[in-house]
């Protein structure tokens, strides 16, 4: 039998992706890379269902990753769509400039 | 035709005024026309039919209920909408759909220069539904619904030509002074709903005379209170001073409102009620006092207005004031027989003056008139009719029914009943002389018109100039529905007894004060007011047509008393500094003091408060996102902290 990767391995990698996503999110300025950094913290979901899938050998997690791939895409289609509108209208695709809820 | 239709009468007004006041601006003035005169002849036509079926019945089943719907069912108190036809409210009726429908023929004729014509209508027809309302209640609550109606409906027509700042402050001071009433009246309703549990004109008043003692202090504050309102309504002392006023209204509205109905509403009430007032002869008492110091109060003013319509108005006053008078010696019949001849001369000669005031394009002061009877003949022959009735010169309307009255408090057992008569005798007197110099400045002598106005004079048309001789038609014949003395001629008397049968009875004396008396003293005394009236006549004669300087003469020797008299005992003037000025000094010290210092403040206040404390707290709506992320992220680490190290 081949030695297998152990499972905290994958967990390890998914914490560090998402830690690396969640910082992108609250560090970035660019609409874009905050975007991509939310990209980041999803697939870092997903692989970690993945592992836990492959641990209890089960399709759940499986099953877990289309939709949370699905759902992504979809959010991409829109939140693109919104992004290029700003930018239309402004100029800019920089969170700063974007603060009208400000009381 | 079938009593049931008896629903349709008040509402087809009302279904007039909602059709003029929606439509108004839009229809074209002949549709808004016939919808308005129309709606009130078809209800007019519908009140003589429910009469003749009335008539045919016998006396003592004349009292037709209809119950239309709910209205108030709340506990103890269940009001319906319910109409109740007696021989009283059918009297009642009558004269507001006839004189009604005539006025609102004439009206199509005066108000046709008029902007906003169909806002009139609707008004009207307002009126005479709401007045309708008022005399067909059978309970109080329904006769107040009508009671305040009648009052808006005034309030809205002095107030017709709003632009004019003297016609709104008239509709305003109407409003004002008949709510002083109207607190009466309400006082009076709530003390009736204490005692009998009920609102209901039959159960009060068959209940009357076994809950209410002869003379107690409560069935006396239920007549007084109720009084006041007629008062206010009715234009009595100290509340007439909206009447003369309310003359700046259009002319119709004068005669319909200020003259026909709508003030007659007081007389109407009392005589509604007088179970209740048969239980309290102190207030009955009242009543009498205050209608013969008006009726000789008010005449007396007449006697030196120069505005035509004025002097209408405290004729108006004043013998608002004999129906009282009526009343107050227990002459119910006599009280609600005036009224109705009262109804039609009175009528007759504000609609005769409109017709002058329209010939001479809005003039109403009678310095600028007289010689009218060549220009006018119509006009000039219907207000003679009506002149002669109200100074109450045989055999014209106004002299059966004024005599009738004078000569039950002649003979009536209050006591003071002689000088009730006297007083009334004196305003009759007065009566005939004001009224035959109005009648003689207006028509006779030599003509002050100006030349502007001459210009333009012409009799009025067809539409106008009707009206006014089936009126004086009225006029002349009116009086013979109650002839005294002959057998078989108190027809109003025969119609009227199932009414006020109880009344007498309760009071201990026949059928009105007639069933005792002596044939030759009231011809007598008939002869002694016949005389009075002629001789009014011939002194307004002497100083107007013979002498006319004459007044002239007389008001320089008088001087005083001719101003007291021409400025109507200063009772405005005294009014306004020792009622009016002190409440609105009082109201803006409130105003001041209370309602911007204490109340604004506290509201102000805590407004103020509330936005101190937000602008601290909108310190944390920075805006940016990435603030709100990482508030959240720091939020869930420790949430999840918290629960790992737990």
């Amino acid at each position: 039998m081949a030695p297998t990767v152990p499972l905290v391995w994958y967990q390890i990698l998914a914490a560090v992706l998402f830690t690396i996503g969640v910082v992108g999110v609250l560090v970035r300025r660019s609409a874009l890379v905050i975007f991509m950094s939310i990209e980041l913290m999803l697939n870092a979901v997903n692989l970690s269902f993945v592992a836990f899938s492959r641990q209890h050998a089960s399709m759940d997690g499986h099953i877990f990753v289309f939709f949370v791939m699905a759902v992504a895409a979809a959010e991409v289609a829109i939140g693109l769509a919104i992004i290029v509108a700003i930018f239309r209208n402004r100029e800019t695709a920089s969170v700063d400039d974007v603060h009208l809820l400000k009381g | 035709m079938s009593l049931s239709l008896l629903w349709l009468v008040p509402t087809l007004p009302l279904i007039g005024a909602i059709v003029n006041g929606f439509g108004a601006g839009r229809l074209p003035r002949k549709v808004v026309s016939a919808i308005g005169t129309g709606s009130v002849g078809l209800a007019f036509a519908i009140a003589i039919g429910c009469f003749a079926q009335m008539l045919s019945m016998p006396a003592e089943e004349r009292l037709f209920v209809q119950q239309l719907f709910a209205w108030i069912d709340s506990g103890d108190l269940s009001v319906p909408v319910r109409l109740a036809l007696d021989p009283l409210s059918a009297v009642m009726m009558l004269v507001v759909t006839g004189v009604g429908f005539l006025i609102h023929v004439y009206s199509t004729g005066y108000m046709s220069h008029e902007k906003s014509y169909g806002r009139y209508f609707a008004y009207l027809n307002l009126f005479t539904f709401a007045m309708l309302m008022l005399v067909l209640a059978d309970n109080f609550l329904l006769m107040f619904f009508g009671w305040e109606g009648v009052g808006l409906c005034s309030y809205l027509l002095i107030g017709f030509w709003y632009q004019k700042p003297s016609a709104a402050e008239a509709g305003k001071k109407a409003f004002v002074v008949n709510r002083i009433g109207d607190w009466g009246f309400l006082i009076g309703i709530f003390l009736i709903f204490v005692t009998f549990g009920s609102l209901d004109f039959g159960r009060v008043f068959s209940e009357a005379p076994g809950r209410l003692v002869l003379g107690s202090a409560l069935a006396t504050a239920i007549g007084i209170f109720l009084f006041i309102g007629a008062m206010g309504k009715s234009a009595q002392i100290p509340l007439h001073v909206w009447l003369p006023d309310a003359m700046e209204g259009p002319t119709p509205v004068s005669a319909l409102i200020h003259a026909a109905t709508m003030v007659t509403a007081g007389v109407y009430m009392i005589a509604r009620c007088h179970i209740l007032y048969a239980l309290a002869p102190t207030a009955l008492l009242v009543v009498a006092i205050v209608g013969a110091v008006t009726a000789l109060f008010a005449a007396t003013i007449g006697l030196v207005q120069k505005d035509i319509k004025r002097v209408l108005a405290y004729s108006t006053v004043s013998q608002l004031g004999y129906m009282f008078l009526a009343m107050g010696v227990g002459a119910y019949t006599a009280g609600i027989f005036h009224l109705m001849t009262h109804a039609f001369f009175k009528a007759l000669l504000f609609l005769g003056a409109g017709s002058v005031i329209h010939a001479l394009s809005g003039e109403q002061d009678m310095d600028r008139m007289g010689g009218l009877k060549p220009h006018l003949p119509r006009t000039h022959l219907t207000m003679l009719v009506a002149t002669l009735a109200i100074a109450g010169v045989f055999p014209l309307a106004g002299f059966f029914s004024k005599d009738e009255i004078l000569w039950s408090a002649f003979s009536s057992t209050t006591g003071i009943g002689k000088l009730l008569w006297a007083a009334g005798l004196v305003g009759a007197f007065l009566t005939a002389f004001y009224m035959f110099r109005l009648y003689f400045m207006t028509f006779h002598g030599a003509s002050r018109v100006t030349p502007e106005a001459k210009h333009h004079l012409h009799e009025s048309p067809g539409s106008m100039t009707n009206p006014l001789l089936l009126l004086a038609v009225l006029s002349a014949i009116g009086g013979f529905v109650q002839v005294p003395l002959l057998a078989g001629g108190q027809r109003l008397g025969a119609w009227l007894e199932p009414v006020f049968a109880d009344a007498a009875r309760l009071q201990g004396h026949g059928t009105g004060a007639h069933a005792a008396h002596n044939p030759g003293l009231e011809v007598a005394l008939m002869a002694i007011s016949l005389a009075v009236a002629l001789a009014g006549i011939f002194v307004a004669h002497r100083f107007y047509v013979a002498d006319p300087e004459a007044p002239k003469r007389l008001a320089d020797r008088v001087t005083s008393f001719y101003r007291t008299l021409f400025n109507k005992y200063w009772i405005d003037e005294i009014y306004d500094a020792r009622i009016v000025q002190p409440i609105r000094r009082g109201s803006e010290r409130l105003w001041h003091g209370f309602d911007a210092a204490v109340i604004d403040g506290a509201v102000n206040g805590v407004a103020r408060q509330i936005e101190r404390g937000s602008a601290f707290l909108r310190l944390a709506q920075t805006g940016y996102v990435q603030v709100y992320a990482l508030i959240l992220t720091l939020g869930l680490v420790v949430v999840f902290g918290y629960l790992a190290l737990r």
